[in-house]
């Protein structure tokens, strides 16, 4: 059974037993991308090799620009969208952040290219394991995301995801993340749809921008005022409306997130919640896990043995992370006694980032929950079932004593089995 | 080579740019486009070029242009090329980058020697005003020794990049160097370009009024000192050929090259210059004549 309620294994369908970076290769392929441009980095490199297969046996006919760094890849795509193909790659980690220049230059110019990210950890010091650390971080640019938690997720979500970038209400690009070899490497049985589907459901791409028709002179990314400039050839806008008009296209996009969501469930048979947020067990319950990805899907795994303790506990599983799904968490929320957030990443110098964004969003409700947030599994450490079962245990704990803490607090470090360890002759480079 | 007549009247500059008097530049870049013709996509990076396309809504050019971050030219071109290529348009539009000296020879050379390793079907052109002068005028890999910039109030201490023979390292089919002030050698050069497939570089010497130090009407004169000392020699590399060009034959003879003084005292930016680096100048020159000499011979 996968997260959209759908047992794969009797399915009628063609089944294919994929990683979830293959997933999202054959996505790539079955959305007709027409030009792809990446460089390798773990954990992501097999969706790039698999493209590259498909194009070296005529499976796709897309442009694969291998590129020298992220930094180009990410300008190759932007360029190659601005003259009108239909663009698509994926990266991680340290890959993202070297393409981070190009991220708002694509949502200000409004691109709708799709990023596919397997999640990996930020260095120093290295990791290549996952947590969310590099999906956070580009939180501030403009960009759609999503975060999905397993592989027939993958797959539709960027099926999904280039026709809501590519709708005229929006040309907004996407990321589609899921968390590195805990999907990325690992197999599960997805269902394919036929390329027929798929493509009466994405039609080619028709983007406002296309530098290739040269019978029109366009101008692309050029520089802006302060103020609007005024002109007897016309009136042009200054950078504040088009930032504007970007933060207004991320905002109504949510209504576009739902409809292409709900047609795909029309077309397809599969849902993702309402398609801003998954729920589990949530129909009678007071106290709701709150988290993303991988955590949610080990917090699935704990709901019922907590339930048979007595308690009225459902989980969220945040789908939508921009733009940030406001009005309908606020609704959902609204009566909900307690909500435990675990987050795989850290806001530095805050607390998890799903956390303080939800007392956000929550922020004036009528007798509003009690939040209390956790950090787990950075750099690829286990989330354990008894680090969800712990933290909500101790989240009700304080609710009963309205104890609001506000030093961030952590599950699953070892750091009584480094008695012995000097942190400051670690941070020298020392070593044994 | 070209005269007048043949240089064709459509203009693809409105008039009226945003450029500086004098700029040579904005003369290169007319000439450069005059050649290319209509079926043109330009991409630029942030530079002086960029200020002459003009603010959001009022494009200066009548070629398309793409406005990329400055480290990502030659793989902004590279895209552009890829899309062309997958709706089969790549043999008929012409894709050109056009980028300062400083997104060419520092914080682009990435980008740039990728494309021109991945053969990408394009021309990149760097217009070499020897400094960063959009952003008033910081030092690049490209100002030359002994020339005061903001952040080399004592003149430079080393040589300007040798960026065309860089690029000839990429074994690319065609390598040339232009200059402002040599606009039928320049027309020619892009002429040529446009035809042969694969990456295509054209570094243009382009002399700046208020970067360089001396009176607008004087750009072209100060263009040509830099050919006519022997400082900038004009040449192509084409498959592999060295060809020298026209304006730059005679200057094969050391008595025909003026003495690099007359260029340098010329500039404001040189006034400080120590006879030392004067010295070094004139072995470079003369290092780079036999250079030019032996691979004449040698081919």
């Amino acid at each position: 059974m996968n997260v959209s309620g759908k047992n794969v294994v009797n399915s009628k369908k063609k089944v294919k037993i994929l990683t979830g970076n293959h997933a999202a290769a054959y996505a790539l392929r079955q959305a007709r991308v027409g030009v792809m441009s990446a460089y390798p980095i773990t954990p992501q490199s097999p969706v790039v090799e698999k493209i590259s297969e498909f194009i070296e046996k005529g499976k796709l006919k897309a442009r694969f620009l291998l590129v020298e760094s992220e930094h180009s890849a990410a300008a190759a795509c932007c360029a190659a969208s601005a003259t009108g193909s239909r663009v698509g790659t994926a990266t991680s980690a340290h890959g993202l952040m070297l393409m981070y220049e190009l991220l708002p230059w694509a949502s200000g110019t409004r691109l709708p290219i799709v990023i596919n990210l397997a999640t990996r950890s930020c260095g120093a010091p290295w990791s290549v394991w996952d947590d969310h650390s590099d999906f956070i971080t580009i939180r501030d640019v403009g960009w759609i995301q999503f975060m999905c938690e397993d592989n027939q997720e993958i797959y539709d979500t960027n099926i999904q995801a280039f026709k809501i970038a590519e709708d005229p209400r929006v040309n907004i690009p996407t990321i589609v993340a899921y968390d590195g070899y805990i999907l990325s490497h690992t197999m599960m049985p997805i269902e394919l749809e036929n390329q027929e589907d798929i493509d009466t459901f994405l039609p080619p791409l028709n983007h406002h921008i296309n530098l290739s028709d040269i019978s029109q002179v366009k101008g692309v990314g050029p520089v802006t005022t302060p103020n609007i400039i005024k002109r007897k050839e016309g009136t042009a806008p200054g950078y504040y409306e088009f930032r504007y008009s970007l933060q207004k296209a991320l905002e109504n996009s949510i209504n576009v997130i739902k409809e292409v969501h709900d047609e795909f469930t029309k077309k397809f048979g599969r849902a993702y919640g309402n398609g801003l947020f998954k729920t589990y067990k949530t129909d009678d319950a007071d106290t709701i896990i709150f988290a993303m990805g991988s955590v949610s899907a080990q917090a699935r795994t704990v709901i019922e043995k907590l339930r048979e303790e007595g308690l009225k506990i459902g989980l969220v599983s945040l789908r939508l992370f921009r733009p940030f799904p406001i009005k309908y968490l606020r609704e959902f929320f609204k009566g909900i006694k307690n909500i435990i957030v675990f987050d795989r990443e850290i806001g530095y110098g805050y607390e998890g980032v799903l956390s303080y964004e939800l007392k956000a969003a929550l922020y004036g409700l009528k007798n509003p929950p009690f939040i209390k947030g956790f950090i787990v599994g950075l750099g690829g450490r286990d989330v354990r079932s008894e680090h969800i079962i712990e933290g909500v245990h101790k989240s009700l704990e304080l609710a009963k004593k309205g104890e609001i803490i506000y030093e961030t607090e952590y599950f699953g470090l070892e750091l009584d089995e480094l008695k012995d360890y000097d942190e400051q002759e670690f941070l020298k480079g020392g070593g044994k | 080579m070209v005269n007048v007549l043949d240089i064709v009247e459509d203009e693809y500059i409105h008039p009226g740019t945003r450029m500086c008097a004098g700029c040579a530049m904005a003369l290169i870049y007319r000439f450069a486009l005059k050649a290319l013709g209509p079926k043109t996509i330009l991409t630029v990076p942030a530079s002086c070029l960029t200020v002459l396309h003009g603010m959001q809504g009022f494009c200066t050019t009548k070629l398309s242009v793409l406005h990329t971050p400055f480290a990502t030219t030659g793989a902004a071109a590279s895209g552009i090329v890829s899309s062309l290529e997958e709706k089969g348009l790549a043999d008929e539009i012409c894709v050109v980058a056009f980028a300062g000296d400083g997104g060419t020879t520092d914080i682009g050379i990435q980008a740039l020697s990728g494309a021109a390793e991945r053969g990408t079907n394009f021309i990149y052109a760097c217009y070499d005003n020897e400094a960063y002068m959009n952003t008033g005028v910081q030092r690049s890999g490209s100002t030359p020794l002994g020339a005061f910039t903001a952040t080399t109030p004592g003149g430079k201490t080393r040589p300007k990049k040798n960026m065309p023979k860089i690029l000839e390292a990429h074994g690319i089919p065609y390598v040339a160097t232009a200059n402002g002030s040599y606009i039928f050698d320049l027309y020619e050069k892009f002429q040529k370009a446009r035809d042969i497939k694969g990456t295509k570089y054209i570094h243009i010497l382009s002399a700046c009024p208020p970067g360089w130090g001396y009176d607008p009407k004087d750009t072209i004169k100060i263009g040509r000192l830099a050919t006519e000392t022997g400082f900038w020699p004009l040449y192509e590399v084409f498959n592999g050929k060295f060809i020298l060009s026209k304006p730059s034959k005679k200057h094969l003879d050391a008595s025909n090259r003026k003495p690099i003084e007359e260029y340098l005292i010329a500039q404001k930016r040189f006034k400080d210059i120590k006879q030392q680096d004067i010295d070094n100048y004139n072995s470079f020159i003369e290092a780079q004549w036999n250079e030019i000499k032996r691979r004449l011979e040698n081919q």
